[in-house]
């Protein structure tokens, strides 16, 4: 028996194997947090509920897909809908009001997350359910030695889809500069006749929307079940500590973070690889607790 | 009054002892008169499985069919004619809620026995306070044994009454090289320790060992390891949402369950049910109990509980079909002490378990057919059946034991010695109590 060794040789085609898997590890965790960090970044709000959007997303996905019968591929921007405008909803009636309070909107965003959990468990029951997805896209790639899995191929796609809408939205239109100004000063920009009160409310609905559309897809990609929030939040959370708020941090930490746990789970095995994971997150924040990029635009 | 500095010391002292000795005296007068069944009252047991969290695919089913089983045996007149009352509580998943919960049960509750718990750490967690207090826990799950203790009763199969056919019965039709895939904790090791055993044994080759974190859902590295090593088949012990999201990659990974089948101790009709049967398809299960398993007694379980308030989720499965077992051993464990008593208050939780030594649960009332508890290791005699998931996400069984297969808890630790219904006799001639 010889793998009791700890280290696993190097093999070229399973190493290149190996870093597709970290993209796409990588393309999942940026899209659980690129919600998160939008939210964070705009309005200084830590959404603790954005794993249970996620969730809500995912189990919204569910409903039109299974009793409702509509095609996955438009459940997704459906879910987008839905879910933004529940976190529109929450935003208007819970977080307005705590703008001023940063502490309150932690445990009130915490308090929003339990509510959700225990609706969808009363409304849905324990059992974990499934998304299912169009059967055509059950096919791999198979180059000579590469594996490709359809899913995680889309995946990947619309990763980078939802990466090149965000950058353009925040950079290329007037409401995006708008996001940006209250970004750097919120004050001055309110004086500028910017409604502040109207941006902080779309800018939370378009990050719970994409918490939203990463439900649907990680539905369709792994299990349903009303706890499942808590775990995408952590790796939400660690992408958002080490990447800074900014989009372009939030994709190199998410790429770097995606590999480096493929790699290490590669050569020794998963259990070990978070744990460099972690260490090396720990050991980042030490020197960089502002995280890899930050754009200089944050005035906090 | 006169209050000096003197006289307040003493009296402080004085209070200060009193109220040290008080609660002793108190717990021991209370432990005294207090019977764990009063006549004229309900029985009281506990009901300690998880309904919230990873856990709760499998738990949430066990805590039916305990509540299922209890109102059966109510129906038909109680135990020793007396009503059993269940106290439910959720241990949400959570290592330190189980502790938490089974100290309320005990002490607040005062409930006779509990029973719950599915994995490993469950059991371990409530382990040393039923052992501190002497009380009893049935645990109805498959377990990896290597414990000896004088207040658990295990109605699920043991890792050897697991591999030892399962692991050949792979080999023979699949091929020598297996991968194992595990959840990261006690019971999946030790199963895979017992796997390494057998396969030994028939001339089989571990080709990778994995591991992934209790909740896990990511398995695409494994799979990536996986391709590389080319095994003939793959032996799973991964367990909760791991296991669906695992066998949802499988397929979306491109593997075909004819070509690289998994042989799991743990993926049955509960599993299948919310992986989708087109998932589960082609695998096999090792496990004492099938939905499909065909006797007059199972017919009868499986359509009065589907048709019960519990039978919402539509199958029976071996963890359940365990549980309905545990809740029988336990009342015939009470009749056994009644006929030894003859006073139903002087029966303690120690005494059902001591009567409990080679208690038989007939193929009348045992879905799985005619078992019984073996009088020295308190583990249950069984026959293990081989099971391959059908489109339908129903099993079809290939292969049944003949015979009943004895538990053996120290089986690939026999220099640890041999259990014993008084505690572990180890090889130099020591008893040790309550060996975890």
């Amino acid at each position: 028996m010889s793998v009791n060794f700890f280290w696993k040789a190097f093999e070229l085609y399973p190493f290149l194997n190996a870093l597709f898997i970290g993209l796409s590890l990588a393309s999942i965790w940026f899209i659980a947090a690129i919600g998160l960090a939008i939210i964070y970044g705009t309005m200084g709000v830590v959404n603790m509920a954005h794993g249970e959007f996620i969730m809500v997303g995912a189990y919204t996905t569910y409903v039109l897909q299974s009793l409702l019968g509509i095609n996955f591929f438009i459940c997704l921007p459906l879910v987008f809908i839905i879910v933004g405008l529940f976190g529109w909803g929450v935003e208007r009636t819970i977080i307005r009001s705590l703008y001023k309070r940063p502490l309150d909107t932690l445990l009130a965003t915490w308090g929003i997350s339990l509510v959700l959990v225990q609706a969808v468990r009363l409304i849905f029951g324990t059992s974990p359910l499934y998304v299912s997805v169009p059967n055509w896209l059950n096919f791999q790639i198979d180059f000579s030695f590469l594996h490709l899995s359809g899913l995680r191929l889309l995946i990947i796609i619309i990763a980078m889809g939802l990466f090149f809408a965000t950058w353009f939205l925040i950079n290329r239109t007037s409401w995006g500069m708008r996001i940006r100004a209250v970004m750097q000063d919120k004050e001055m920009a309110s004086c500028f006749g910017i409604n502040t009160d109207h941006v902080y409310g779309l800018t939370f609905a378009y990050g719970a929307g994409l918490a939203g559309a990463a439900g649907g897809l990680f539905g369709a990609l792994k299990t349903l079940f009303p706890d499942m929030g808590s775990g995408y939040i952590v790796e939400a959370f660690l992408v958002v500590v080490v990447g800074g708020i900014g989009l372009l941090g939030t994709v190199f930490s998410a790429t770097a973070l995606g590999e480096l746990n493929s790699v290490f789970s590669y050569f020794t095995n998963d259990t070990f690889a978070r744990f460099v994971l972690f260490t090396l997150v720990v050991v980042f924040l030490r020197f960089r607790p502002q995280g890899i990029l930050t754009d200089g635009l944050k005035r906090r | 009054m006169n209050l000096t500095r003197r006289s307040m010391l003493k009296n402080a002292g004085l209070m200060g002892a009193t109220a040290m000795a008080a609660p002793t005296l108190w717990i021991k007068d209370a432990m005294a008169a207090d019977p764990w069944i009063k006549k004229g009252g309900k029985i009281k047991v506990g009901i300690l499985f998880s309904q919230s969290g990873d856990l709760a695919v499998i738990e949430n089913d066990s805590n039916q069919v305990a509540q299922y089983a209890i109102d059966e045996i109510n129906a038909n007149g109680g135990v020793a004619g007396m009503q059993v009352e269940p106290v439910i509580v959720d241990a949400k998943s959570d290592i330190k809620v189980y502790s938490e919960k089974i100290s309320q049960l005990i002490l607040r509750d005062k409930v006779i026995s509990t029973f719950g718990g599915y994995t490993s750490a469950s059991r371990r967690a409530v382990a040393p306070i039923v052992m501190a207090r002497d009380h009893l826990f049935y645990y109805p799950t498959c377990y990896e044994g290597r414990e000896c203790t004088q207040n658990i009763i295990n109605t699920g199969p043991l890792a050897n009454q697991h591999s030892f056919d399962l692991i050949p019965f792979m080999v023979k039709n699949f091929g020598k090289k297996v991968y194992l895939i595990g959840s990261n904790y006690i019971w999946p090791k030790e199963s895979n320790k017992n796997a390494k055993v057998w396969l030994e044994k028939v001339g089989g080759e571990v080709v990778g060992e994995d591991y992934v974190p209790l909740g896990s859902s990511e398995f695409a590295p494994i799979f990536n390891k996986v391709r590389q090593a080319k095994p003939d088949f793959i032996f799973s012990t991964v367990v909760g949402d791991s296991d669906i999201a695992m066998h949802k990659q499988f397929i979306e990974e491109g593997f075909k369950s004819e070509k690289l089948p998994i042989a799991a101790l743990t993926t049955g009709e509960i599993e299948v049910r919310a992986m989708g049967a087109a998932a589960g398809a082609g695998h096999f299960l090792s496990a004492p109990y099938f939905q499909t398993l065909d006797t007059p007694t199972n017919h009868r379980f499986v359509e009065n509980y589907l048709k019960s308030k519990y039978g919402g989720g539509g199958v029976t499965h071996y963890n359940m079909e365990e549980t309905y077992l545990s809740i029988y051993v336990w009342k015939a464990g009470v009749e056994a002490a009644l006929k030894k008593t003859g006073n139903i208050e002087e029966i303690t939780p120690r005494m059902i378990r001591d009567v409990s030594a080679g208690i038989v649960i007939d193929d009348n009332i045992s879905p799985e057919g005619k078992v019984w508890i073996d009088p020295d290791n308190f583990n249950i005699w069984l026959k293990p059946k081989i099971g391959q998931c059908q489109a339908n996400g129903q099993f079809k069984i290939v292969q049944s034991a003949a015979e009943h297969v004895a538990p053996n808890p120290m089986s690939i630790y026999p220099e640890r010695g041999v259990c014993k219904a008084d505690g572990l006799h180890s090889p130099d001639g020591k008893i040790e109590k309550n060996v975890l």
